[in-house]
């Protein structure tokens, strides 16, 4: 494959996730575009053998779509270790290909924290700047949703697709939860309920997290390859080192490729969408005299005020069947308690899962035991397992932060992301909360409860934010609020690391519908500069 | 229960053909067994007589069942049909020194110590590892693999629509009742 730069190319998108593919899809039909992409392509045909690794013991989760190594290598200097190569996918469709494909809007709220629960400062753009683009989200993704969350932000449109009806031990959740007053909603899924777009209604393998066989959950390989067909170029397995720039301008991105060649692309504009790690971290490997501290960093907010959603979950066991694994996504939530935040209590939403306790081919390939014996553990280890999730918001703070690792160096001899995450009392506070509804639930149903993630055991749900935050202030901000850095005049950013705070929900609709936001920008920009 | 040639379709349509015909981690060890590759027909035998231990009693149809999925899987003539036919020479070189006749000959409780003999029933499975965890691999979860992940294996446990099986959005919606 030809892997040389394009030449005369206006725009140059670095990433094809969601972001970037969004990005490139916009701008593909009036822009010579390139995209480049630090994995590689993976072929669809190989997504049942894929299946097959996420269901056997031997491969672990990073393996499924060839992640570790020395080209992913990192380091956790922090106090809270983070499994990054679990937390994204290098590759045409970036992280998408793993997730789970959950897409909720933010609340109203969630763009003025400071100002109404007084932690973190306020986005530079409400709810209403990027309603108009939160449908043009849903239907890009194509996503499945009622309108029937009662705490959810307004919204007039229906979403494109039906909801996915609510799942059996949803209707054993109901009963508990109308018991204690608490309000059930349908989950707006990436996933088609119906076929969309040319792809497949889901059909159920219950894989999704991490592959989806049947193309049904979205991922940006979408987007990539609609990008591709109004004529712009993708070249995969071509990380880019660093930017070369001026004072004012990215004029290069100089990549490598497998055959150990270096090249360098040059065009107008250029738009970073690797994500909320490799993003700063690309800045960073960027420094120069003008910028000593990394590329469009005079704020010195690159890298800074990282930042996840923490997990709360807590399960038990029926004296009856709850039916889980059949499907590997959830079809009811809860946002009730969402926007009783203040300073002491994070937003947090409820997921009533579909897919708690062991699935039984899983557990058949890790025994001992084999034959009559099998069957019977099978039979008793699974079928009365129900669990309950929860995302909280983490507050934004400069000591957690990515930077450069001092003494690891990549494949190519740059230092490696280092990812120095900690997390507030504010957090840990409202897992402990989750954890008393998620009980209280639990109870009522007369589970006994087995097990229990709180403030000690949690973890991150793989929602890099943060790092390069948006805002008017160029002393403390990194891009403003059309996603263009401060620093630079035609560097724009197209990620969940321009998220000021975080929210509560999945980021990906909200990185989507700024994608979108951000390319009209850019547009715009464009057409200015070719009317001069 | 009986199991059919269609469970096996079913188990192929998630799984695929096979494991790793363009990317992997299955490069076969250049230390296996240095005889002449097995016949497709020895192997079927043998995956079929260690399916008849690894599999519950309580299953008929298991021969036509096993043969549907070993055929397709050996057809794709990849590095996982290689790692199969590899681990049925390891047990045919296992039970010849032992009991002097090929695995699919011996009896079936003779068959079942013969597996245990050679680690199979504690080893992990990896498809580079030891003779014991490539048995385990290639053969006994290959097997466990085909008959959970398809609509009669997972109903055996009560799940009809298990994972890696295509079975549409219905099944997650029923209740118990609706089982039958
Ligand atoms: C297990 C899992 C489950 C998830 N579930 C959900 C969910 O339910 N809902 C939700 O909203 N979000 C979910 N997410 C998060 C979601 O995947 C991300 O928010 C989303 O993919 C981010 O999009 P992006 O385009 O910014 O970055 P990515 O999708 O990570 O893509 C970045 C791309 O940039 C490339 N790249 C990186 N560095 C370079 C470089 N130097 N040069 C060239 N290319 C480079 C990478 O190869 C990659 O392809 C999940 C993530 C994981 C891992
Ligand atoms: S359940 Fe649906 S979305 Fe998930 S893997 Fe299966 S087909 Fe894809």
């Amino acid at each position: 494959m030809d892997r040389t730069p394009v030449p005369d190319a206006d725009v140059c998108v670095v990433g094809a996730g969601p972001a970037g593919g969004l990005v490139a899809d916009q701008l593909a039909g009036d822009y010579d575009v390139v995209v480049l992409d630090a994995g590689p392509r993976f072929d669809f045909e190989d997504r049942p053998e894929r299946q097959e690794r996420a269901i056997r013991p031997f491969y672990g989760r990073p393996d499924i779509w060839e992640m570790g190594g020395p080209r992913d290598d990192h380091t956790a200097s922090g106090e809270w270790s983070y499994p990054l190569n679990h937390a994204r996918v290098k590759g045409i469709g970036g992280s998408t290909l793993h997730w789970q494909g959950m897409v909720m809007r933010l609340h109203e709220d969630d763009f003025n924290s400071g100002s109404t629960r007084g932690v973190g400062p306020d986005w530079p753009i409400d709810y209403e700047d990027l309603r108009p683009y939160y449908p043009d989200a849903e239907r890009e993704l194509g996503v499945a949703g009622a309108s029937d969350n009662p705490y959810g932000p307004p919204r007039e449109q229906p979403y494109p697709m039906p909801a996915f009806p609510p799942s059996y031990s949803d209707s054993l959740f109901a009963e508990a939860c109308e018991e204690l007053g608490i309000d059930m909603h349908s989950v707006p899924n990436a996933r088609n309920s119906e076929s969309y777009d040319g792809r497949s209604q889901c059909v159920g393998y219950g894989t999704c997290q991490p592959v989806c066989p049947s193309g049904a959950k979205y991922d940006a390989t979408v987007h990539i390859d609609s990008a591709e067909q109004q004529g712009a170029t993708v070249i995969d397995r071509a990380p880019v080192q660093y930017l070369e720039h001026g004072p004012d301008q990215i004029e290069a991105a100089v990549y490598a490729t497998p055959d150990g060649e270096t090249h360098t692309q040059s065009a107008e504009v250029f738009v970073l969408a690797c994500g909320g790690v490799e993003t700063p971290r690309l800045l960073l490997l960027s420094a120069s005299e003008t910028y000593p501290d990394g590329l469009a960093n005079t704020s010195g907010a690159v890298g800074r005020y990282f930042m996840d959603h923490l997990f709360a979950g807590t399960g038990g066991v029926l004296d009856g069947e709850t039916r889980q694994n059949h499907v590997g996504f959830y079809t009811s939530s809860s946002q009730q308690f969402y926007d009783e935040a203040n300073e002491e209590f994070a937003p947090l939403k409820l997921e009533f899962f579909n897919y708690d306790g062991p699935s039984p081919v899983e557990m058949a390939l890790s025994g001992e035991d084999w034959g009559d014996d099998l069957l019977e553990r099978l039979r008793e280890g699974y079928g009365n397992h129900l669990g309950i999730g929860a995302l909280v918001e983490q507050r934004p703070q400069e000591a957690s932060y990515i930077g450069l690792a001092e003494d690891q160096t990549d494949d190519h001899g740059n230092p490696v992301p280092d990812v120095h995450w900690t997390v507030d009392d504010r957090a840990l506070r409202t897992i402990e909360r989750a954890n008393e509804i998620q009980t209280e639930i639990l109870s009522e149903l007369g589970a006994e409860i087995t097990w229990q993630v709180g403030p000690e055991e949690t973890g991150p749900a793989y929602h890099h934010m943060g790092t390069t935050r948006m805002g008017t202030d160029p002393t403390d901000s990194v891009v403003d609020s059309t996603g263009r850095t401060h620093d630079l005049q035609n560097c724009w950013i197209a990620s969940s690391s321009v998220f000021p705070t975080g929210g509560a929900v999945n980021p990906t609709l909200t990185i989507a519908a700024l994608a979108l936001r951000t390319a009209d920008h850019i547009d715009r920009a464009l057409g200015e500069t070719s009317t001069r | 229960m009986e199991l059919t040639r269609r469970d096996a379709v079913a188990a192929l349509a998630a799984l695929g053909g096979a494991g790793s015909a363009t990317y992997g981690y299955s490069r076969l060890r250049d230390d296996g067994p240095d005889s002449t590759p097995p016949s497709d027909d020895h192997v079927r035998e043998t995956m079929s007589a260690t399916a008849e231990i690894v599999y519950p009693s309580e299953l008929s149809g298991i021969a036509a069942f096993v043969e549907e999925f070993v055929d397709a899987r050996l057809a794709e003539d990849d590095d996982h049909a290689a790692g199969i036919r590899e681990a049925v020479t390891i047990l045919d070189e296992h039970s010849q020194t032992w009991y002097d006749q090929s695995f699919a000959d011996l009896s079936a409780d003779t068959r079942e110590t013969a597996l245990e003999g050679l680690g199979a029933d504690v080893a992990d499975e990896d498809p580079d590892g030891s003779t014991a965890e490539r048995v385990r691999y290639y053969v006994v979860n290959e097997l466990l693999l085909a008959l959970y992940s398809s609509p009669t294996g997972g109903t055996l446990v009560g799940i009809e629509n298990p994972q890696g099986h295509p079975g549409g959005i219905q099944s997650y919606q029923r209740g118990p009742n609706g089982l039958e």
